[in-house]
């Protein structure tokens, strides 16, 4: 068993070096590349509900005032204002907390949005248990299920600042409604600033035999650690960032598993309705192999700091490591 | 100077289309569509610079109309057609299947003149809002205009929309409320009273306005007001006073008919009240 929290990658073939450039959180990236896009874009809007500064969107308000529309606590009426922009060929950005701008308001969004099809991005920040103190009520998990099950919905997780700032210029460029979810904890950014960010495009993280491990999100860099203890213990981890849930890149779930057998997903989210539902619905209806998902497991969160309720709930690098040694053993 | 007999044959003829297309699809809703009929009329051809032609999503240089209360899509459906933003002919395809005229109006099927999807309540207002505000980021000086219900604004989000409005001087927007004073389950003071309606859009800041939505010259007139009151930094509502059913005797004076379909025999009570005036379609 796998108990270790992090782990240092000594010279190891089976396993890629990752260098952390830096430590932050993915709404920076978010927000970063908005106030880009409004400079770039005249057309680019933004709306949110008084949580300006926690989802990062200070700097576009600041320098684009009359393109910056202050919604209250009024969600409802945010996500129908943003499809009405699109009316008149904007491309509205929407923020807010993850819980907010979907479970509260998934009828708005249902209907004015994607039945619509209009061009709106809800930018959701502070999604799943690493928004930490708040606990439960702020913690939502089922925010990808709902949106994935929406048709024409574009559902995107990146995984660090990086990835997240290339995923925002890339939902600009895509035309329909996106719905794209990041978080608020510091976490380690890995991924290169020139990797271009192709939509329902999966990357390769590292090359491996044994098992597969598809991971999104925060949990790309946790599989990470996972295939670095793996790899300690002989063990050729292919590890796939899954950072679009939908469309699911089919192709690379396909081929990957065609060669490991056996599959572990990573997400912080409910296994209900996650990229775990998403794979094992594909590999039962094409590639039947086992499947070990570390997700939660039918729970609601709770208050602590984000690495106390990864391990908690079972969302930590080593509970990834053990899921794989366990799938291995089903093949 | 508007052909006002005109505009009354043409919503006479909007309303035996109501009648044949609910009939013909044995659902939908027969009664607000009715009572919506003079309204949409005037609005469609009179007071509305749209060109049927050109209909784009986008709608620039244009005035754009978002139905809110999509359950009455007939009259909505009728008012395009005879319009001339798609054939009449396929009025007769109403809530069939493969149909581009769903039961509520989508914007799924590509029918011309449907902007975004309603149905569900409480959007439309909203959607509404944020059209007028990118016209006024694009400087298009065209306006905006919406019609809800009036048990509609039991939704929350209504009133979400009503402080939006207001605070975002979203002075582009000119919104019908249709005032029957009824919903499925009765009289809207049983269901959920409303109170001072005028007084509550006054206190947010709204300039209302009242009118006889039956009366041709003043739903024209009061639109024009409407629209000479837009870019003073407030939006406009209008209370339409109507009557659910109205042109057609048993259908008034009810909430019966919100949306029930009428059978054979009283389909041609209701058209002998209805002299076609355009040709049916």
């Amino acid at each position: 068993m796998f108990k270790q929290t992090t782990a240092i990658n000594k010279t190891n073939t089976l396993m890629k070096n990752y260098k952390v450039t830096d430590i932050k959180d993915t709404r920076s990236g978010f927000g970063d590349a908005l106030l880009e896009l409004g400079r770039k874009n005249l057309d680019t809007v933004a709306l949110n509900a008084d949580l300006t500064s926690s989802v990062k969107m200070q700097h576009f308000a600041r320098e684009f005032p009359n393109r910056f529309f202050q919604s209250g606590i009024a969600e409802a009426n945010m996500i129908s204002v943003a499809a009405g922009l699109t009316i008149g060929g904007k491309i509205p950005f929407v923020g807010s907390f993850a819980n907010f701008v979907t479970g509260r308001v998934f009828d708005q969004i249902r209907q004015s949005v994607a039945y619509s099809n209009k061009n709106v991005k809800i930018c959701a920040s502070h999604a799943g248990l690493t928004l930490g103190e708040d606990g439960a009520s702020h913690q939502i998990l089922e925010d990808i299920g709902l949106m994935k099950m929406l048709p024409n919905m574009v559902v995107i997780n990146p995984c660090d600042y990086n990835q997240t700032k290339a995923a925002t210029f890339a939902i600009a460029d895509y035309e329909g409604p996106v719905y794209l979810r990041f978080g608020r904890p510091k976490v380690p950014n890995f991924t290169p600033l020139d990797e271009k960010f192709e939509i329902g495009k999966a990357l390769m993280l590292n090359e491996g035999n044994d098992v597969t491990i598809f991971a999104t999100g925060h949990l790309v860099w946790k599989a990470i650690e996972a295939g670095i203890m793996l790899a300690e213990k002989g063990i050729s981890p292919e590890i796939i960032n899954i950072h679009t849930i939908k469309p699911l890149d089919t192709d690379a779930v396909l081929k990957s598993v065609l060669k490991t057998g056996c599959v572990v997903t990573a997400e912080e989210h409910q296994m209900n309705g996650g990229l775990g539902d998403s794979i094992a619905q594909l590999l039962s209806r094409t590639m039947p192999a086992p499947v070990e998902m570390v997700a939660v497991k039918d729970h609601f969160g709770e208050s602590g700091k984000p690495d106390e309720l990864l391990k908690k709930f079972g969302l930590d690098s080593p509970d990834i490591a053990n899921a794989a040694i366990k799938v291995m053993s089903r093949k | 100077m508007a052909d006002y007999d005109y505009l009354r044959d043409v919503a006479r003829q909007v309303r035996r289309d109501i009648i044949r297309m609910v009939h013909g699809a044995k659902s939908g809703h027969p009664g607000g569509s009715l009572g919506c009929a003079d309204f949409l009329t005037a609005l469609y051809f009179e007071v509305l610079e749209h060109d049927p032609a050109t209909f784009s999503i986008d709608g620039k240089g244009q005035d754009i109309f978002i139905l809110s209360n999509g359950h009455i899509s007939p009259v909505f459906y009728s008012v395009l057609a005879r319009s001339g933003y798609f054939d009449i002919a396929e009025l007769g395809t109403f809530r069939k299947i493969n149909s581009r005229l769903q039961g509520h109006p989508s914007t799924h099927e590509n029918l011309p003149g449907v902007r975004v999807a309603s149905g569900s309540l409480g959007q439309g207002l909203s959607v509404g809002i944020g059209a007028a505000q990118a016209k006024q980021l694009n400087e298009d000086d065209k306006l905006v205009y919406v019609l809800t219900g009036d048990g509609e604004l039991e939704e929350g989000q209504i009133w979400e929309a009503a402080m939006y409005a207001a605070a975002h001087h979203v002075d582009n927007l000119i919104v019908t409320v249709d005032y029957n004073k009824k919903q499925i389950d009765g009289p809207l003071d049983e269901v959920m009273p409303l109170g001072d309606l005028r007084g509550k859009w006054e206190s947010f800041d709204w300039i209302v306005l009242e009118m006889d939505g039956h009366n041709m010259e003043d739903v024209v007139g009061t639109l024009r007001k409407a629209k000479g009151l837009s870019g003073n930094g407030k939006p406009v509502i209008i209370l339409m006073h109507t009557e659910m059913g109205f042109g057609v005797d048993f259908m008034m004076g009810t909430h019966e008919w919100h949306g029930v379909p009428p059978n054979d025999e009283e389909k041609e009570v209701a058209l002998a009240q209805l002299q076609e005036s355009l040709g049916d379609y």
